[in-house]
């Protein structure tokens, strides 16, 4: 309820924002359980939870003890680049948060791995990034340096 | 090395809430010849993973000439829309989206 009030009044403050990425007619797909005003308000808090820090990843768990297999991967391929500061929101917590960030990204499943704002994917496409290099030139674009650029630099 | 926990068994709400097992419609069968369809897909694997998770889960592998010059989550988000439907009974989904020729690259190494 606190959640709910707290992000009412941050949506006053900061008036009619932009927010995250365009996504499907939420409003047509069928069993949505959220009523109308609720689910705006988190949808309004997503907005900004995604912008507040560089890496924002919505898990099953937290990074010291994901609760699920894709989620760990997140955590540990982050870990490996030495990516330590990064905000992680558990969805099990909260199913509000887990059935809006399915929404917000119009994507079905949770890991979610956001990069400035921007919906990055889930954990197969992480780790695909991982794995061609193209993870570490993300990281550089906001300003991280990935710990296995040390690695390699100590391995020549 | 990368090393997935050995299945969603710790997913506390996923135990606690009535999972049935998948609808009936939802089988690999269904995904494969779906993605076929749609996506004019040369190739494609589905396999079951739900033994090994908490839930009806899948994982693809699609081959389509569709995905030249798209970047990977545009082409994730393409094999998403197609089984949209699907989606919303399936747990966990996990996808590999290849272009004819990175496919026949995979293939040769």
């Amino acid at each position: 309820m606190n959640s709910f009030i707290s992000a009412t009044a941050r949506c006053l403050r900061s008036g009619a924002a932009l927010y995250g990425p365009r996504r499907a007619d939420v409003w047509s797909a069928p069993g949505r359980r959220l009523l109308c005003a609720a689910a705006g308000d988190v949808q309004k808090d997503l907005g900004e939870k995604v912008k507040k820090d560089k890496v924002v990843v919505f898990i099953k768990g937290t990074p010291a003890q994901p609760m699920c297999g894709f989620s760990n991967a997140v955590v540990q391929i982050l870990r490996m680049h030495g990516v330590d500061d990064y905000a992680a929101y558990n969805v099990l917590d909260d199913q509000e948060l887990r059935e809006g960030i399915k929404v917000f990204s119009n994507w079905p499943t949770i890991p979610q791995v956001y990069f400035n704002g921007e919906f990055v994917g889930g954990c197969d496409i992480l780790l695909q990034m991982h794995q061609n290099g193209d993870l570490v030139e993300e990281f550089k674009k906001l300003g991280i340096r990935s710990e296995l650029l040390e690695t390699e630099k100590d391995s020549k | 090395m990368i090393e997935l926990l050995p299945a969603c068994k710790q997913c506390p709400l996923e135990r606690s809430s009535n999972i049935k097992k998948t609808d009936m419609a939802v089988t690999t069968d269904h995904i494969r010849d779906k993605l076929t369809k749609e996506l004019a897909a040369v190739h494609v694997d589905v396999e079951d993973t739900s033994p090994n998770r908490c839930a009806a889960s899948f994982k693809a592998l699609v081959v389509s000439s569709q995905f030249e010059g798209k970047p990977l989550l545009q082409r994730h988000r393409m094999v998403n829309t197609c089984l949209a439907e699907e989606l919303k009974e399936i747990h966990a989904f996990e996808q590999k989206t290849l272009t004819p020729e990175q496919w026949e690259k995979q293939k040769s190494q």
